[in-house]
Parts: structure tokens; C-alpha cells; sequence
């Protein structure tokens, strides 16, 4: 894989010293791997490694995929504020990454809730998505994460220009809709739930603050156009 | 141990083979075969069995296979002890079970507060092989050991206006780490109307796969109603009381729109947020559909004639 320094490393990276260009290539090695770690976890258990899935291996896989996922939107969510707050420019580079993680584990939660536990019973497929509140705002999640997730190559920035932004901006939509997912599932024990949910409030909160202490110009935004 | 049925003449598990010993052995062979492959040994988990009580067999089991004593024993909601699957198995020592005493009280003309052994001391144990369906959309099959609960109602001689039953379960927030948090109200409370307590298909239990309860499935003594979800099957029990109003029950208290007094088994009435059509039953792939009152309603739809059940639910 090619990892894309922006202009302004590159141009450093080639005078002043390989050093300081290789960390976070490091960095970013190091992250992805960590990053499928669980994946590789969750299959070796699948093998019955490391005592298997336990008495409910389907809801394990199920709660464990959907776990790492929504692990994985919270820290891409973090990168920018990361970087806002340590200046470390080379950070936002692993904030794609770490989307497209969580939508990997989206996408396998996705899947095993319909091949595996519901086994493509499609009538019982439909009702739950028609009928269940939790359903819908999970699915709708995922959906986003797809869009995303096919717009996060190069390509697509260059062709939608100003509004890869915006439409990249649904992110935080996908974030609380995965929390209401989790909040609307949980049956009396609230602890992980509100975990998650205050992650995400701190970081939107952080975004929303920063947002409007920065005047419009600077931001390079029409002024009709709401915060982002 | 309270409860002393044991024949002597057999030799118990426990000295055949080191308990730990044998359940590490097994935990082994579970990690290595898990999935698909453990299903076709369900033998070697139903080995441990026949040693701690002694019983005779009871009406209204099913002969279908049983669920194996691990995986009976592990996945559990016992939230005293904790509200993750495995928690209540490790934290099964923080459950104080010796001394235990039994209150029966209310609308009775034989009230009394009993030790355990004097409560459990006039009932022959039976076992009775029933499903379990949980409210979260699985079930299991498990041997219970135990008796009809009436045979306890009657001696209290109710009187001519009790109409429920209530249950409670031990209050002990210093060692129960789940009853300090406000999950739930503490204590947990139960309750069914008389005729459904009466029912020869309401037991109580003291034991599974012919060993005493262990902690986490409800030690010393709880309630078994196979036609209901498992909520109602109340743990640890420490009171029954007869009352002539319908009594408060936990879930119903947490949240009255999704758990009913009722809570019978009922595919055709969703909770609020899941469907309950389907259910997994521990050990198998695919879902299976699940029957009304639990497949038991040749023996209970009588209970609830000319009731609406989508508002009785």
C-alpha cells in the first residue's frame, strides 16, 4: 500500500533527514495492524482458539463485531481533535484508516446478523428492519459507512471537491446512530452504552465548539452553509 | 451442605475425579471442539449428573437433548451478581447460601419462617426436564430437581381471598455486588397469580442434573414456570408471599411497556424492541421458532380463557 505524505512532509522528508518521515509511516503500519488485531482475534476464536466463542457463539460474534465498530468510528472521530489539540499533522493520516476499519467491522457485524443469526430468513429480515427501532438505526449507520467508505478513495475527493467535506461530514450522523443502536438494544445495564455515548458527545461537542469559535472565512465555507 | 440426599452408597463425583480437575479437562476439549463440532458430543457434557440429590422422575418432561450442565451453568442472568452472561458463574461465591430460611407469609392461615432443611424436609424431589425460554431469544433444555410449589401453597392454607403469590428474592447489597448498583429494584420480586402458582407445572427447584443448584442458577431454591420467559423463573428465593392484589414484579417496575405481570411465552407478541419470534436454542445454529407458552400449552391455555393476551401480556 502506498502511504501518501502530504506535500509539505515530502518536501521536508527529502532534505532534512529520512528520520523524520518514517515515523509515522511507523505509525501508520503499526496502527493498521493493531486495528486487525481483533478481527484475527475473533477469527482464531471462531477455530475454538483461546476458548472459543463461549455458550452463544453467534451473539459473540454479533456483540464483538459491533463493539469493535463502534470502538473504531470513535477513534477516527478522534484523529482531528487529536491533531487540533497535539498539532501532530501526521496523525490525520490515520483517520481513514481507522473509518474504514470500523466500517470492516460494520460490514462483518452486518453480515453476520443476516447470514448467520437471522440465516437469511428474509421475512424475519424485512420485519426487523421495518419494524425495529434498533434495526433501523443500525442499518442506517452501516449504510452511511458503505457511502463513506466508497467515497474515501483520492479519486472520489478530486471529483466531489468542496462537498467530499460535507457529505464526509455524515460521519457524525453514523456515530450517533450507532450509539442509539447500542442504547436502544441494551436491556437494563446502561454502563457501556453511556460510555460510548459520552465519547461521542465530548468529541461532537469539541467539533462544535471549535466550529464556532472559528469565523466562516477562515474556514473557507459559504456563510449559508450550517457548521460542520 | 443443606440439603442431604445423597446416597451413600454411591461413590460422589467429587471423589472420582478432582472436580477442578475434570472441569478443566472439559473446559479443554470445549475450546478445542468449540462450535459446530462440540453439538456432536453432547454426551461428554451430560457424563456429570446423578450424584448430588436423589429423586425420582417427574411428569411433563420433554425427552428432547438437553442442554449441556457448562453451558447451563455459565450463561446466565442472575444480575445480583451481575449483568454480563458470565458473570454471575464468577462471581458465584459472593452468593451466601448457608444460613438460609424460607418466609411464607400473607393472606395464609399457616404462615412460618423456615430454616432451608425444615422447608425442603416434608417434599419428595422429582426431576423435571423442562424448556427455558428466555426473554432475550434463547432457550435451553434443563433437568431441574424439585417440587410442585402448590404442595408448599396448600400446607399455608391460603385464605379465601388471596388471589396471587408473590416471591422475593435475599437482599444482601454488602455481598451481591450487582444490588449496589440501581439496575434493578432491590430486592428482585416475583409474582403469579394463585392458579398459575398452583399449577403442577410450577416447581420449585434445589437442583439440576441431579446435583444441588449451583449459586448462579438460583441456590437454594427457586422458581421454575417453564410457560413463561425465564425472568419469572425467580432465584434465590427467601419469601413467598399470598396477597389478594397482584403483586410488583422487577422487570415490570424497570420498564411496565416491555415486561408484563404475565410475560408468558408468546410468538405472536413482540417485546417492544425485538421480535420474539424465533429463538436460539443454546447449542444449535439456526433459529428455531418459538412456540406459544413455551410448547406448553396443552397443559396451561385453560389459565388464561377469554383473556386477551396481547394486553395481558
Amino acid at each position: 500500500m502506498v502511504i501518501r505524505a502530504s506535500p509539505a512532509t515530502r518536501v521536508r522528508g527529502v532534505r532534512r533527514g529520512a528520520r523524520d518521515q518514517r515515523w509515522p509511516r511507523i505509525l501508520w503500519w503499526a496502527v493498521l495492524s493493531a486495528g486487525l488485531m481483533p478481527a484475527l482475534w475473533l477469527g482464531a476464536r471462531t477455530a475454538g482458539a483461546f476458548g472459543g466463542l463461549g455458550v452463544n457463539p453467534i451473539e459473540t460474534l454479533l456483540t464483538d463485531s459491533g463493539t469493535f465498530s463502534i470502538i473504531f468510528l470513535l477513534l477516527a472521530l478522534s484523529v482531528t481533535p487529536l491533531r487540533r489539540l497535539t498539532g501532530l499533522a501526521p496523525i490525520l493520516r490515520l483517520r481513514r484508516m481507522l473509518g474504514l476499519l470500523a466500517f470492516g467491522y460494520a460490514t462483518a457485524h452486518f453480515l453476520i446478523w443476516l447470514g448467520v443469526d437471522l440465516f437469511f430468513d428474509w421475512q424475519l429480515i424485512i420485519e426487523d428492519l421495518t419494524t425495529r427501532p434498533f434495526v433501523m438505526v443500525g442499518f442506517a449507520a452501516w449504510m452511511i459507512l458503505l457511502l463513506l467508505a466508497a467515497t474515501s478513495t483520492r479519486g472520489a475527493m478530486t471529483l466531489l471537491k468542496r462537498n467530499w467535506t460535507r457529505l464526509h461530514r455524515l460521519v457524525y450522523l453514523a456515530g450517533i446512530l450507532g450509539v442509539v443502536h447500542i442504547v436502544w438494544l441494551t436491556r437494563a445495564d446502561y454502563r457501556e452504552a453511556s460510555l460510548y455515548a459520552l465519547a461521542l458527545a465530548t468529541l461532537l461537542a469539541m467539533r462544535l465548539f471549535w466550529a464556532l469559535r472559528t469565523p466562516r472565512k477562515i474556514r473557507g465555507e459559504p456563510a449559508r452553509n450550517g457548521a460542520g | 451442605m443443606l440439603i442431604h440426599r445423597h446416597v451413600r452408597s454411591e461413590p460422589r463425583s467429587s471423589e472420582i475425579t478432582p472436580r477442578e480437575v475434570y472441569l478443566a479437562r472439559r473446559d479443554f476439549m470445549r475450546g478445542g471442539l468449540a462450535l459446530g463440532a462440540g453439538l456432536l458430543l453432547p454426551g461428554l457434557a451430560q457424563a456429570r449428573s446423578g450424584n448430588g440429590l436423589s429423586f425420582s422422575p417427574g411428569p411433563f418432561s420433554t425427552d428432547e437433548p438437553k442442554t449441556p450442565w457448562e453451558d447451563v451453568t455459565t450463561y446466565n442472568n442472575f444480575y445480583e451478581l451481575g449483568t454480563g452472561k458470565s458473570d454471575p458463574s464468577r462471581n458465584a461465591d459472593m452468593l451466601r447460601t448457608e444460613p438460609w430460611s424460607v418466609v411464607v407469609d400473607g393472606a395464609c392461615a399457616n404462615p412460618g419462617r423456615y430454616a432451608l432443611e425444615d422447608f425442603l424436609k416434608p417434599w419428595a424431589l422429582e426431576e423435571r426436564i423442562y424448556r427455558l425460554r428466555c426473554v432475550e431469544g434463547w432457550s435451553m433444555v434443563i433437568p431441574w430437581v424439585g417440587f410442585e410449589l402448590n404442595q408448599v401453597l396448600q400446607q399455608a392454607e391460603p385464605t379465601g381471598s388471596a388471589r396471587y403469590v408473590a416471591f422475593e428474592t435475599i437482599l444482601d447489597p454488602e455481598n451481591l455486588p450487582g444490588q449496589r448498583r440501581p439496575v434493578l429494584q432491590w430486592p428482585y420480586t416475583e409474582g403469579l397469580r394463585l392458579d398459575e402458582a398452583m399449577h403442577p407445572l410450577t416447581i420449585l427447584a434445589v437442583g439440576l442434573y441431579g446435583e444441588e443448584l449451583p449459586n448462579q442458577n438460583g441456590a437454594p431454591l427457586r422458581l421454575v414456570v417453564p410457560w413463561k420467559y425465564g425472568f419469572k423463573s425467580i432465584k434465590s428465593i427467601v419469601r413467598i408471599s399470598l396477597a389478594e392484589e397482584e403483586p410488583p414484579t422487577a422487570w415490570n417496575q424497570a420498564q411496565p411497556n416491555e415486561y408484563g405481570f404475565y410475560s408468558n411465552v408468546n410468538p405472536d407478541v413482540a417485546h417492544p424492541r425485538w421480535s420474539q419470534r424465533t429463538e436460539r436454542r443454546i447449542g444449535e445454529f439456526r433459529r428455531r421458532r418459538t412456540e406459544m407458552f413455551n410448547g406448553y400449552g396443552d397443559e396451561v391455555a385453560d389459565l388464561y380463557a377469554g383473556m386477551d393476551l396481547k394486553k395481558h401480556f
